[in-house]
Formats: structure tokens, sequence, C-alpha cells
């Protein structure tokens, strides 16, 4: 396999070939682990049943085994056999150890189905082994900033992309004046960071920004009501901010002027969408929804994506210990669906990738993709989305072991 | 306009294209009489086939189809037009002269890109649903054999003497290599990201395979199925990123490549001696489809992306024109 431009990742694999040729005869094995917490509130059942856009739809793990389904051809040529462990822990002690007793049998590879919290303090708490870990749920910008950790990969777009894929939608329609509705939980504050950084960066108006409330007391009705939230004020877009989503789902058609509602709800910047049906799209949504019974959302997709690309370098080395660094090649091209040429960040080894501004949930349209015409970046124009090398304080190397952001 | 008079103004068109073949046929290459010289373009998304004549580019005639029409090839003996569609997983089978729908075969949902054995007596068809080659006796109508091969085939190309058959695998980013008779997978070779169609130099030397993802064409040598070089394209003002080739075709002399670069919105005009690009023609947006007139000198190229056809002037290596050609145009085959 040559691709343009030829880098060091085409060396490591002539390298590799004559090892493989010997090896492939022999059969080989790779497990896959995902590490899951059993009690997340994410998948509570009543929560997914709301299916609230940009919100997970079911447990992620179908997508990785639909992306070692449709490798079958591949690894039984390769004579490599893939399989995928389910790990639950209730929390990081728990998870940590597992891991590491996992890791003694020679297990690598860790997919993370964790809130965002306990990513960060596993990534930590694990930087002194060889294991690697993929986020594959948790999109806080802070994972890939100060949290960043050498040992851990992100294929699930984080909240600074999906703004900045908003903000891009926002100027490219010149829908420049924004009021900003923003909630006031935990959860939403990285959100509303993000979402005021993507504004000031492309440009955008922020004509007014206000809290809201989830509340039926009449006494705190100026925070709860939409009506009021946007009367007499004169914007382009609503742009609301509910990383919750039980308030955002009930501001469209609720605004005085008729403007269109983005952010949580109405218009929403995802990794994945059931309705894109491009670059083997519809094939791929419909492998998934076989297997799940339900259609593919982000998270789906993300923990799909990583299971690739740990196939991608396994079928090529079949020592471990390199695929680290040859993920982070920036030769490497992973294949997402989506059209483009996919790989991780060198600095915080987040996956550039395009995001869908997708409308009307389930079944619903795609408004455009991002990074739009015209956004342009001097390497790659997917590192328009999110934080760019300079602006970013993690500096992963190929030095494994590095972690947290400031040095 | 109402349904019937559109066919009123069809069947007008249709009778001065008569009127003009008649006459070009006696006073042209008799030997041609029998080829329309009509230019057949399917739509994905209109479930047609727009017919324009070959020399003043006008349609001539819009012919119904199954759903979502893509690949086309006419049998060897030029007289029908076999139309292959995705969504209703069937084939339908075009008299060329009468323009009109004779027969159909079913296939499977998702059949994309297919060939034909030389005598044309089966097809071969990409099942990128159930990931497998299908071999289909066109007398029976029956499915004969399905070969196993990676997921999502897209590309199929019978060599010249029938014996064997290549196909892409966009997932597994290979190129089978099929033994017909036998019905077995006999090699994988392992190509560029996301390959998608083939072209076979005159000699039967070379196979050149398109890599959508892979920004390139691998040239895998036929006599030993490895692959010889890896052609780049860089357009000036492009970035790899933007470089999707998908649609290929040759010259029948097997000396000029032509290969249609999708998002770059440019046709990559290549020696094949060389493996050298000699130049890259501007044409609309997103390019897959390409089809060359028997003498060389036209070549037609579907944009899917901006709904027509750009004809281009080979000598002069430039566009001509470009005709509206239904909502997504697939491909294009010539019926000269």
């Amino acid at each position: 396999m040559i691709e343009p431009p030829l880098s060091q990742w085409h060396k490591v694999i002539a390298c590799a070939a004559l090892a493989l040729a010997s090896l492939a005869a022999q059969g080989r094995e790779l497990k896959i682990a995902i590490v899951f917490d059993p009690d997340d509130a994410h998948y509570d059942a009543k929560r997914l049943e709301k299916n609230y856009p940009g919100h997970p739809l079911g447990r992620p793990r179908v997508g990785a085994e639909v992306a070692i389904g449709e490798s079958t051809f591949q690894l039984d040529q390769a004579g490599l056999k893939v399989t995928l462990q389910d790990v639950p822990a209730e929390n990081v002690q728990a998870a940590k150890a597992k891991i590491e007793a996992l890791a003694k049998q020679g297990v690598r590879h860790f997919l993370l189905d964790l809130p965002g919290v306990t990513v960060a303090k596993l990534a930590m708490a694990l930087r002194k082994t060889d294991v690697m870990l993929f986020n594959v749920s948790a999109p806080e910008v802070t994972l890939r900033r100060d949290a960043c950790s050498a040992n851990l990969f992100h294929t699930l777009p984080d909240e600074a992309m999906t703004a900045d894929a908003m903000a891009q939608f926002l100027t490219s329609r010149k829908w420049t004046k924004v009021l900003l509705l923003t909630g006031a939980m935990p959860a939403d504050l990285a959100q509303v960071s993000a979402a005021q950084k993507a504004i000031k960066r492309y440009g955008l108006k922020l004509v007014a920004s206000k809290p809201f409330k989830l509340s039926n007391d009449p006494r705190e009705r100026d925070l709860a009501n939409v009506t009021l939230l946007t009367a007499g004020i004169e914007a382009d877009v609503v742009w609301v901010v509910d990383a919750d989503g039980e308030f955002a789902r009930d501001v469209p058609y609720h605004t005085v002027l008729p403007r269109p509602v983005v952010g949580s709800a109405g218009l929403v910047a995802e990794g994945w969408h059931a309705s894109w049906e491009r670059y083997g799209a519809p094939q791929l949504n419909r492998r998934f929804k076989k297997a799940a019974n339900r259609v593919m959302a982000s998270a789906d997709w993300a923990a799909w994506m990583a299971t690739k690309a740990i196939i991608e370098v396994a079928l090529k080395l079949p020592d471990a210990s390199q695929h680290r660094r040859a993920l982070r090649n920036q030769g490497i091209v992973l294949d997402g669906f989506k059209g483009a040429r996919l790989s991780f960040r060198s600095w915080d080894q987040q996956l550039r990738q395009p995001l869908f501004l997708a409308q009307g949930g389930i079944g619903g349209g795609i408004a455009g993709v991002a990074p739009f015409d015209g956004f342009l970046h001097p390497k790659n124009n997917l590192d328009t989305l999110g934080t760019d090398e300079k602006e970013s304080p993690c500096k992963l190397t190929d030095a494994s072991g590095d972690s947290g952001g400031k040095k | 306009m109402t349904n019937g008079s559109k066919r009123e103004t069809m069947q007008k068109t249709l009778i001065k294209l008569f009127v003009i073949s008649a006459t070009t046929a006696v006073f042209a290459v008799p030997a041609w009489a029998k080829q329309t010289g009509g230019v057949f373009i399917s739509s994905e998304k209109d479930n047609t086939i727009t017919v324009l004549d070959g020399k003043t580019w006008q349609q001539v005639a819009l012919i119904k189809t199954c759903k979502r029409p893509r690949h086309m090839q006419l049998t060897p003996d030029s007289a029908r037009l076999i139309v292959a569609c995705g969504d209703d997983g069937r084939a339908d089978i075009l008299d060329v002269a009468k323009k009109q729908m004779v027969d159909r075969v079913q296939l499977e949902q998702g059949a994309e890109i297919f060939d034909l054995s030389p005598d044309g007596k089966t097809l071969y068809f990409s099942n990128e649903e159930q990931a497998q080659l299908s071999m289909v006796n066109l007398a029976t109508k029956k499915v004969v054999r399905n070969v196993k091969v990676g997921e999502e085939p897209e590309g199929v190309k019978v060599t010249p003497d029938g014996k064997t058959i290549y196909v892409t695998s966009e997932v597994a980013n290979m190129v089978h290599v099929i033994d017909a008779a036998a019905g077995k997978v006999v090699k994988n070779i392992e190509v560029g990201k996301r390959p998608r169609r083939f072209a076979l130099t005159a000699d039967g030397k070379e196979l050149w395979v398109t890599n959508e993802l892979g920004a390139s064409v691998s040239i895998i040598r036929t006599a030993d199925h490895s692959v010889a070089a890896t052609l780049e394209f860089v357009p000036k003002g492009f970035r790899v990123d933007d470089i999707t080739p998908v649609g290929i075709t040759m010259t029948r002399d097997g000396k000029t490549a032509f290969v249609a670069l999708g998002r770059a919105n440019h046709v990559a005009v290549v020696d094949v001696a060389t493996r050298t690009v000699k130049k890259f023609i501007l044409v609309g947006k997103r390019p897959w489809g390409l089809a060359l007139s028997r003498d060389n000198l036209t070549l037609y190229v579907a944009n899917g992306m901006s709904d027509d056809v750009s004809i281009i002037d080979v000598t002069r290596g430039r566009a001509l024109k470009s005709v509206k050609a239904g909502r997504v145009p697939h491909s294009v085959v010539i019926d000269d």
C-alpha cells in the first residue's frame, strides 16, 4: 500500500512486511477491550428513549463489533483474529485494576466508553503503562488540552470541534447575530465556553447571552420561559447550549421571532448521522442497524473508527508496541466513510474529521458538512475545527509517557 | 408542461433525429450504419437515461429506468444496453435502436458496477450489500455463482479472454483476482485506500485501479499481479485531500488514460507508457463516469454534483460544452 505523501509510515510497513509474512501463516490474535461503567447515566433507558440529538442512542460497543465484522476478509487473509472483551468498571480504581490485569495477559488496546472525568483520571493513573486508550464517548475539551495524555486517543469530536463547525455554518449562511442561551449545569460550562470561543473566532456577533433554567416556578419564569428569554432581542439565530437536552428540546418554535435554533436542538453538529449518504455511509448505516437494531450515532461511529484504526495498524505491525507511533504518523490515511483522509492530530491525539450539521434528529437532514468552503488552514482544512497546534497547551510527542498540557 | 405534451415534443424530436441519422447513414461511413451514435447517460436520482445525439449533443430521448440506474454497458453486438439499478436491485435491458426497455434481469439490492463475459452470456456484478461478486446467466436470468470478497465491492473488470475477473473492495482496500471458471479468489492485491474502478491497457499487461481516498492510481502487472507503480495527481492549487479519483478510461491504442478526479473537478490526462500526467482538464463538479468516443476524439464526463456532462475535445485538451443530464449523472455509454 502506497499513499501520498510517502512517509515514515511506509518505511515502518516495509520493515514489518518480512515479519508479517512468517506470522500470517501461524495466526495471530488481537484482543480489544471495551471499558464501560454499567451505571453510566448517559445510557439510562428513559434517557435513551428521548433520542436527544448529539447524545448517544445506546452503548457504542456495537460500532466496534461492526468494525471487526467488516474487516473479516482482510483479517482472514492476514491470519489475524480480533476479539472484543467487555470490561465493566464502576469507578476509576476498578477500571485501572482490570486494565492492568488484562495488560498482564497481553491486551494493549482499550476502548473507553466512560464519563469524561473518569477518562481523565484513568489516563493519568495508567500513564506509566504501555496500554493505549481510545476515548469514544467523552466530548470534553479538557481531555484534549490540560488533561491530555500520551496513552489517550480520541475518535469522538470534542466540544470545540462541534462549536467551530456550527460557527462555520452560521458564517457561511451569513447568520451572524447570535443570541446564546446557556445552561448552568457543570457539563454546560465547557460547552458554553466552546460556543463563545467559536463565535469570537469566526467573527459572529453575540447580541445577547442569557442563562436558562428548567423550572415551572412562576417566580423564575424569566429564566425558564423561552418566549421571555427571546423577547426584544434582534438576532438571526438562537444558539442554545444544554448538555442535558431537556430544555433545548422545547426551544424551537417557542422563540418570539421566527428564528432558527442551533446548538443542542434544531441544527446540531455531529460526528456521525444516519442520514449521511455518501462515501459508503449507507452501507455502514445498514450494517450497524442490522447489528444494533437502531441507527448509528456519533459515539457508535467513534467506537467503529477506533476499532478500524487499531485493525489498520495491527494488520501491518504485529508488535503492539509500535502501534502508538504508527497511529500518530501524519502519513496514515484512515477511512471514516466521510470522504476525507482522516488522521490523529499529533499534538493532542484527537482524530481530525469532518462534522455534519444535522437537523430533524433521526430521519432528518444534513444541512452541511464542516469544514465549509472558504475556511482554510495552512496545512489541513480539517484543522480549522477544534484546537489547532498553536492554540493547544497539549504538546504530545512520539515519546510515550507524556501527559498534561502545561509543560 | 403536461406529460402528454412532453411526450409529443419528444416524439417530434425523435422523428427529427431519425431523419438526421438516416441522412448521415446514407452519406457517412456505411459500416457504422447500425450504430445510433447516441450518448446514453444514467441519472441516479431521476431514474432516467438521457440520450444525446453524438454530433449535435442535443437531447433526443429520455428513457425511464428502474430505480437508481448507475453503471451501463453495451452487449458485445451493441444491440442492447444493460443498465444496473441499485435501489431496485435489477438490470433493465434497453433496445439501443428503438430506445425502449425490452427486458429485465433480477440482481440484488446495491448492484452497482458490472461487466460482461466476452461472449455476452454472463454478467458479473459487485454486490455491495452481501460483499460478493455474483455471476448471472443472462439466458436463464439466474445467479449461478457467488464469490465472497471484501466488504463493499465496487469495480468489476473481465479480461478479454474471459478467464479472469478483477473486483475492488472499497473497505478491504484490495483488488481480488477471481478465476472465472473456478469461481474462486486466487489472489488479493493490496492497493490504495478505497479502490474504485478499473481500466486494462490495450495489451492487457497492466491493470489500472483508481484509489478514491488514496488520491492515486495503482498500476498492477497482470502477469504476476504485483503493484508496479502508484500514480499520484497534484493539480495546481489542490491538496491531496481534494483529489478523489474514481472514473478511469483509456484510448483504444492504450497510449492515453483519463482519470476523473472527483472533488478536484478535473480530469487527468495520463501518458500510459511513461506513467506521467500530461494535463488536467477542468470539468464540472465531482466528475466520476467517463466515456471516450471510438475515434478517441471526444471524452464525455459525468459530473455527479453539477447534474451535467462535460464534453471534452481530446486533441485540444479542454471542455467544449456542458450538457444538462438529469440529477446526479453516473455513467456514460456511447453507441458508436
